[in-house]
């Protein structure tokens, strides 16, 4: 199996505190990965840090086995809110791509998905309306024919229909090429259909990650009567709980052999996983910070 | 040509509401042997989905031998789940649509007429069952 991406004990520093501290990652080649996590959780640092924007503070990373700086022609990357310059027009980008872009750059591929888009060629980016503007970005991307594409909260700006046209466009092209994809957001809803590989970014720190299919396969609810703090039969992780006075509800991540009868099991949706995970690590200020009872 | 739906509430798999998309479409006959699945790469675009789980889904109707991937072609129906009486299916659907327009002109929702019909199956075929 070839991997896209490969991090080990990756670290980056701002001043004293780590924007991304620790991060073990592993994403195959053909994936099609969601980086999800809370503004702030790391998720644009980790994106800079494997396209070779930033320098790790600590540990590696590796992009097709290599430093991210010696794969660059292979690297696609759309940062955050889609910064081009705002004066050229979308044919003059096309064309700037070329020069900037000698080893491989696909000018009819990027005109060709524009026209059918419906962009005017010919008038100022910065005219046009925040749903071309990302299109015209991603274009200009996958004219690189890039085997990585990394994409920075894409859609987070966009309303609901260009959201959803820049997702159907994403998918049509990840389908005739074998793009490894990487899209960062702080909403998994929009991901959710798109993604088959999932990484969990929170406080820095990678909280979970893995094939979506395994991790739904891994994961389940138990409801059953209120548990102590013992070990259930079947049962790797308890991830999250929540109890009433007599009946106790799980998040677990299965173990080896069948999970105790004692308790019922439910299938997960992605969005609970995460959630789940997200909620465990996030931190909380006691409710006498606030001068309220608890 | 079949155009895919999904629905965005529905807990069943992405992948799963293609295949059982496609066996709908084979038991009313509008998908018959020789045609063409649509197009990963259009299925993708279309739904904003994984490409991954367009493959998946025809992966698992040509499990169940009712298609058949033609290398650089296609994914191509082979099965067919059409009863014998998908003759008579035409005939009924058009009674059943002017019915539809009655049930509308006599100020029947959606949800009524969806009730009405669950209801009157359930209660047509209640006696039988017990027969």
């Amino acid at each position: 199996m070839e991997l896209a991406v490969q991090t080990r004990g990756l670290g980056k520093r701002y001043g004293r505190t780590w924007a991304v501290q620790d991060c073990a990652l592993e994403l195959p080649a053909g994936r099609i990965a969601a980086l999800v996590g809370p503004n702030g959780a790391g998720k644009t640092t980790l994106l800079h840090l494997l396209v070779g924007l930033l320098r790790p503070d600590a540990g590696e990373v590796r992009v097709f086995g290599r430093d991210p700086r010696d794969v660059l022609a292979d690297i696609g990357f759309v940062a955050q809110d889609t910064p081009l310059y705002r004066d050229f027009t979308a044919a003059e980008l096309v064309t700037m791509g070329a020069r900037l872009n000698r080893r491989r750059w696909d000018a009819p591929l990027a005109r060709d998905r524009l026209a059918r888009l419906g962009i005017p060629p010919d008038k100022p980016v910065g005219k046009l309306s925040g749903g071309q503007r990302a299109q015209v970005a991603l274009a200009l991307a996958l004219a690189k024919r890039p085997r990585l594409l990394l994409l920075d909260e894409p859609i987070a700006s966009l309303d609901p229909l260009a959201r959803r046209e820049f997702m159907q466009t994403l998918m049509g092209a990840v389908a005739e090429s074998e793009t490894t994809v990487l899209l960062s957001s702080h909403l998994l809803a929009d991901l959710e259909r798109a993604c088959d590989h999932l990484v969990v970014l929170q406080q820095s720190r990678v909280q979970l990650t893995g094939g979506v299919d395994e991790l739904l396969d891994t994961h389940c609810s138990l409801v059953g009567p209120r548990a102590g703090s013992g070990s259930i039969a079947g049962v790797a992780e308890v991830v999250r709980a929540s109890h009433t006075e007599r009946q106790s509800t799980l998040l677990v991540r299965r173990g080896d052999g069948p999970i105790d009868p004692l308790w019922t099991e439910h299938g997960v949706t992605l969005e609970d996983v995460v959630l789940a995970y997200l909620a465990e690590a996030g931190a909380r200020v006691p409710a006498s910070a606030w001068e309220v009872p608890a | 040509m079949i155009e895919f739906v999904l629905d965005g509430r529905s807990r069943v798999a992405t992948y799963m509401q293609l295949v059982v998309q496609v066996k709908q479409a084979l038991r009313v006959g509008l998908l018959r042997p020789g045609d063409q699945l649509p197009k990963v790469r259009e299925v993708a675009q279309a739904l904003a989905i994984n490409p991954n789980t367009v493959l998946k889904a025809y992966r698992e109707l040509v499990l169940e031998g009712l298609a058949e991937g033609r290398p650089g072609v296609g994914t191509f129906v082979t099965g067919s789940l059409a009863g014998p009486s998908l003759a008579n299916q035409a005939e009924l659907r058009d009674e059943l649509v002017a019915w539809l327009g009655r049930a509308e002109a006599a100020g029947m929702s959606d949800d009524d007429i969806a009730a009405l019909i669950e209801t009157t199956m359930r209660g047509a075929r209640a006696p039988q069952d017990l027969a």
